[in-house]
């Protein structure tokens, strides 16, 4: 059997400083001098990731599909080709799956191996949802996890956690908020919050 | 066995700080890092399975005191290196000559088309063995079968436990291979979902459950 070459160069990033600022400004450096990166390239990759991609498209979804009974539908078929339709598929969210939150089940996603996250539908994942205590945690203990989002489940709601260990990409819809009965979909995206379609939030209720 | 990044079930990391009203990049080298990163992965010089792979290769004390990007500065320096592109005296004196974009270095002009395109995984692949209903049960231990000490997406926490087959994928790359240039290999890839009083031995409640997708090389039927 082949062994793992990988530790070969492992250690090759200690030759940069040690400060990370200075590290990735070093590397920069030396990837642009090289013509390996563009730097009007990752001018826009920020543009793009600061300005256009966020939770807004996942809200947008989400919204969509509590107020279209056809569009939830199709999202159930495959949400990756209404995505794709809707130029909403792309990095790391090339296989997206949803899964819908209902009186039984509430679902939280996770990638425990590393970071796994719906960048077209959410943007660039929050820190918690990188650290080591989610990351750790979420398999384990959800209902612990939830409790430090200030979040309570009702008795007898059961927790599917989905650790998101391939590019299958996960975007839960939360259970629409009562008092919301013929809403349209503008009106009910400002309710769906980032965390709501982790699973590690709820929907927010309606002001009233 | 599995490395440092293996972390699903660990105990003793404490709460998670939801950190309410973080800016998107709580520092501005982060967002150097992310982009950076985005934009040399794009040449195409290392596939997704292979950066994760080196960020997972990285010493277990350094895989601990980084923080998040710097595990990625610390991939893409390793790997630039791994692949030709950097030397390490490069790296070391920070300096390189000035030399014209690549061929396949990511243009401004093309960024928004690739991040759209994304790099899909599924593949025309071999028939499904199992079925939704199926009993199976993941390998023992969570490990590379095809190079020793190896990556694999097997948590180790699902290792030898039985799980349902709850949905099917189609034909995936598969990263035990991809991850070491061995070849994209792509199999049917599941939904299993395993029952949380079988994975931890005292579930916070009866009934909970957790699903991970995994490769068919990675399951047996459960007898």
């Amino acid at each position: 059997m082949p062994h793992d070459h990988h530790d070969r160069d492992h250690d090759a990033h200690s030759l940069l400083p040690p400060d990370p600022a200075l590290r990735i400004k070093a590397l920069e450096t030396i990837l642009t001098r090289k013509g390996l990166i563009d730097p009007a390239a990752v001018d826009e990759i920020l543009d793009i990731y600061e300005h256009k991609v966020g939770p807004q498209n996942g809200a947008r979804i989400v919204a969509r599909a509590w107020a279209d009974p056809a569009f939830l539908a199709a999202l159930r078929e495959d949400a990756a080709a209404v995505l794709d339709a809707m130029d909403l598929a792309g990095r790391q969210g090339e296989h997206v799956v949803v899964v819908e939150n209902t009186p039984e089940t509430h679902n939280i996603v996770v990638c425990t191996l590393c970071s796994c996250y719906p960048w077209p539908l959410l943007g660039i994942p929050p820190s918690w949802y990188k650290s080591d205590a989610y990351r750790a945690r979420a398999v384990r203990e959800p209902r612990a996890v939830l409790a430090d989002f200030g979040v309570a489940l009702p008795e007898g709601r059961r927790v599917r956690v989905w650790d998101s260990t391939a590019e299958i990409r996960y975007l839960v819809i939360p259970a629409r908020p009562a008092g919301t009965e013929g809403w349209d979909e503008d009106a009910l995206i400002p309710l769906v919050t980032r965390d709501s379609m982790i699973g590690t939030g709820l929907a927010r209720d309606p002001a009233p | 066995m599995t490395r440092v990044h293996d972390m699903g079930g660990r105990h003793g990391d404490g709460p998670v700080d939801p950190c309410r009203d973080e800016p998107l990049f709580a520092e501005a080298w982060h967002r150097r890092a992310m982009a950076v990163t985005v934009a040399s992965g794009a040449m195409g010089a290392w596939n997704i399975d292979v950066s994760r792979h080196a960020r997972e290769s990285l010493a277990p004390k350094d895989y601990a005191r980084f923080s998040y990007y710097e595990k990625w500065i610390a991939g893409v320096a390793n790997l630039s290196v791994a692949a030709g592109l950097v030397t390490r005296a490069e790296l070391a004196d920070g300096v390189a000559e000035q030399a014209p974009l690549a061929p396949k270095t990511l243009r401004a002009a093309d960024v928004a088309g690739a991040l759209t395109r994304g790099a899909p995984s599924a593949r025309p692949g071999p028939a499904p063995r199992f079925a939704p209903g199926d009993r199976v049960v993941a390998r023992l231990p969570a490990r590379n079968a095809l190079v020793a000490g190896g990556h694999t997406r097997l948590p180790a926490y699902a290792a030898g436990h039985v799980g349902v087959i709850a949905a099917l994928h189609g034909a995936h790359v598969l990263p035990d291979s991809n991850g070491h240039r061995l070849g994209e290999a792509p199999e049917p890839l599941y939904t299993v979902v395993f029952d949380a009083g079988d994975l931890w031995g005292a579930p916070e409640r009866a009934g909970d459950e957790v699903a991970a997708d995994l490769w068919e090389s990675y399951l047996t039927a459960a007898s």
